[in-house]
């Protein structure tokens, strides 16, 4: 998806098609000779595995949705049915249910990547908001999905979120109305998530070209944060470099997925949601699914409802103001001493308040989570900005050859261009 | 340095306006309530008070033949466990699955002609009109539900003070807290701890400690269950020389139960290993492929 294309159709139907839609071209130019910076390490490979994932979600979800019954008082059963009745339907299911959690652990790996690296910074603002669209939207998608097996925590789950929207003054009451198309969450809230659990991922999809479509423009990132300034010396070919890093990441990523599959399969879910939902017993704890618990937490440290709302809207909001909020003129955190610690800081706050979002409400509990939100906000708020104008930085190298040389071979600034490297230019 | 030190203090100074601050906030308000209105008030509250100072202690973990990556279900175990549900259980609570799968070779795996004459002993009404537009009564076929022991939960709390959960489902709606740091180990390889469910089934069955309440359970939050002590030694009589007692009878039911819940447990876990040498085999021949092609490139 950028620059001109190298690639030179070889048979007569090949030339007379490519000049018609050079499609082929397109994708030979954005995953064949795409020049990617020869420094990338494994976190870059995150990208791909949730193309994968998505992929992988669309394609058993729409499986999943050929038994599903989207009733409330069948939806359970129906669920039930595929995990007994259909063929391959518990591996379909575990392979859904477990595939999000997986989701959400390659878009964390990949977020965080991407704040260590300064990946966010320009010329890379669009491409990093249009990462949290995504983020948002895959949220959406995965809290309708949940609601989708109509368990107890399903449906307390979707009451509770969908009461936040209450908390909004003069119009809240009504706007909560409206979501659940009756006076609480039933059959037509049931009917509308699915429809809506169907239709996000194929948007999400849409983000995503436009996502991989901006990277293609501005070019990746790296671990020491310098541009590419010397295509044959910094980077080598997409493929068969990139290609075979990001598969093998993938495989390794995948025994990990399929150890959660087939042996415990369960481990992520609530057991609650085993229970068919029922309006009238409020189960012992409402938790939503893991990867929505730092920001429960941030809204149940705020004992005003509206503000507690606000507050987590804006806890995922700050994110898209990463690129303005960072002063720092440097990209890498290999080169920023000070900003790495807070980084890790930060990476133990946001797991503290996972971790605090699944307990119950006590005041040590509250207090808690109060210090942790407001070191969550203060990271984007007074670190980031304060940080980019009073940190010593270490001296960028000149190049990504450099700093690749510095390392494997402790110095000189000569790389020898090998044939490989001169089919990326 | 004097940068790196401003930065030291003034982050250390954040951290005390922040340790401090909220407990200023936490000092004259109560904890937040849960976030949703009023009717989810309870959502978030502790665990039920506990009565006279008698601790809820967490289950014993079991060791079960189904647990671990080889887990398999014992056959001769969930026949037994299935008389113990036939003879006790089914009293009071449903099973909803279809008698059919009764004769699942890696579940109970009784015979057909068992199945059918088990079936036969119930009476099941027709979900259609017949051609008199009468909804019959019939005996039951191996494809139909195991008809549970009261038309719907209503009748069934009516009669029992509470209606008794459905057991489909029941062993895999359960758990007890483990907290951390042993969640993180439950998940990992050959400590993998996925029988919480069944643990906590297997305790709150040997939890009526009390003999003169057999509505006390130990291990039910709260302890006040509306289920009274539901086994006793010797209640059913076993054909193969099993001990009948109530230890037994609880290990073997919630085998059986556990089964039903989770009917393709060993066709999974067959598939998994399949899976994984695939994948490690896989991983491993990209890793030196990978090598090999980058060498080029340093
Ligand atoms: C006399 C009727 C009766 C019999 C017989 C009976 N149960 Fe129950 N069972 C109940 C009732 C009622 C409840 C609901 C208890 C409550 O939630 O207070 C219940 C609840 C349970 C629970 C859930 C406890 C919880 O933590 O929510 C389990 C597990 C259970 N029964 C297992 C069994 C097993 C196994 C048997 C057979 C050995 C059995 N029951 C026999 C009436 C019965
Ligand atoms: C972005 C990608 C997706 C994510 C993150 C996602 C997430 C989820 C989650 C968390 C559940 C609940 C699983 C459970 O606890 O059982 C679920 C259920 C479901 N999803 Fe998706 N999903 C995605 C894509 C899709 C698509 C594309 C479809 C259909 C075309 C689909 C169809 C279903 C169905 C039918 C269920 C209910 C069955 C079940 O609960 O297993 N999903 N999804």
């Amino acid at each position: 998806m950028s620059g001109t294309s190298t690639y030179v159709p070889k048979s007569a139907l090949g030339k007379w098609f490519e000049s018609r839609l050079p499609i082929i071209g397109l994708v030979h130019s954005s995953f064949v000779a795409y020049p990617t910076p020869r420094n990338l390490n494994y976190l870059w490979t995150f990208g791909a595995i949730l193309s994968f994932m998505l992929a992988a979600q669309i394609v058993t979800g729409v499986i999943l949705a050929m038994h599903y019954v989207p009733q409330a008082n069948l939806a359970f059963d129906s669920v039930e049915h595929i995990m007994r009745d259909v063929n391959y339907g518990w591996l379909l299911r575990y392979l859904h249910s477990n595939g999000a959690s997986m989701f959400f652990f390659a878009v964390y790996a990949h977020i965080f990547r991407g704040i260590y690296y300064g990946s966010y910074k320009a010329p890379r603002e669009v491409l990093w908001i249009l990462g949290v669209i995504i983020y948002l939207l895959m949220m959406a998608t995965a809290f309708m999905g949940y609601v989708l097996p109509w368990g107890q925590m399903s449906f307390w789950g979707a009451t509770v979120i969908t009461n936040l929207f209450s908390a909004i003054p003069l119009v809240g009451k009504s706007i909560a109305t409206w979501l659940w198309g009756g006076y609480a969450v039933g059959d037509p809230t049931l009917n509308r998530f699915f429809s809506l659990h169907y239709l996000l991922p194929f948007m999400i999809a849409g983000v995503v070209v436009l996502h991989v479509w901006a990277l293609h423009v501005v070019g990746q990132n790296n671990p020491d944060g310098v541009e590419v300034k010397n295509v044959a010396r910094d980077t080598v070919a997409f493929t068969p470099y990139a290609t075979l890093k990001d598969v093998f990441g993938l495989a390794v990523f995948l025994i990990v997925y399929a150890w959660f599959v087939f042996y415990i399969p369960n481990y992520l879910g609530d057991a609650d949601n085993y229970i068919k939902a029922n309006p009238l017993q409020t189960p012992a704890r409402i938790v939503p699914e893991w990867y929505l618990l730092p920001f429960y937490a941030i809204l149940r440290a705020i004992p005003n409802k509206l503000l507690g709302v606000i507050a987590l809207f804006s806890a995922i909001a700050l994110l898209a103001f990463l690129p303005w909020l960072d002063t720092s003129p440097v990209r890498s955190a290999k080169y920023r001493p000070v900003f790495r610690v807070f980084f890790w800081a930060f990476v133990a706050v946001c797991l503290g308040l996972g971790w605090l979002g699944s307990q119950e409400i006590t005041d040590a509990y509250v207090l808690a989570a109060r210090i942790l939100a407001i070191c969550y906000f203060a990271f984007f708020l007074v670190v980031l900005p304060l940080l980019g104008l009073l940190e010593t930085t270490r001296p960028l190298p000149p190049s990504i050859a450099d700093a690749v040389l510095a390392r494997t071979k402790g110095g000189s600034a000569n790389v020898a261009v090998g044939p490989a490297e001169k089919s990326a230019v | 340095m004097i940068r790196l030190r401003t930065i030291a203090l003034a982050s250390a100074a954040l951290l005390g306006f922040a340790a401090f601050a909220p407990a200023g906030f936490a000092a004259n308000e109560q904890p937040s309530p849960p976030p949703a209105n009023e009717a989810k008030q309870g959502a978030s509250q502790p665990t039920p008070p506990t009565e006279a100072g008698e601790e809820q202690p967490s289950p014993t973990r079991q060791s079960w033949s189904f647990s671990g990556l080889f887990g398999t279900y014992d056959q001769a175990q969930l026949q037994r466990g299935f008389k113990v549900y036939h003879d006790v259980c089914a009293n009071c609570h449903s099973l909803s699955i279809p008698f059919r799968t009764l004769s699942d070779p890696t579940g109970p795996g009784f015979s057909d002609a068992q199945v059918k004459a088990l079936a036969a002993t119930y009476q099941v009404t027709d979900t259609e009109p017949n051609d008199k537009g009468e909804y019959a009564k019939r005996p039951g076929r191996p494809s139909d539900l195991i008809p549970g022991p009261y038309p719907n939960p209503e009748a069934a709390a009516a009669a029992l003070g509470k209606a008794p959960p459905d057991m489909s489902t029941l062993v895999k709606a359960r758990k007890y807290e483990r907290g951390f740091p042993w969640f993180i180990f439950d998940a990992l390889p050959f400590d993998q701890y996925q029988e919480v469910g069944a643990d906590y089934v297997y305790a709150v069955l040997n939890g009526y400690t009390k003999a003169d309440d057999l509505n006390w359970n130990l291990y039910y939050p709260g302890h006040k269950i509306a289920m009274p002590k539901p086994l006793s030694d010797g209640q059913v009589d076993y054909t193969d020389g099993t001990p009948t007692t109530v230890a037994q009878y609880a290990r073997d039911v919630v085998s059986f139960l556990y089964w039903a819940s989770e009917p393709t447990l060993v066709e999974r876990k067959k598939i998994g290993m399949r899976v994984m040498v695939f994948l490690i085999v896989l991983s491993a021949l990209l890793y030196f492929t990978k090598k090999r092609v980058w060498e080029k490139a340093h």
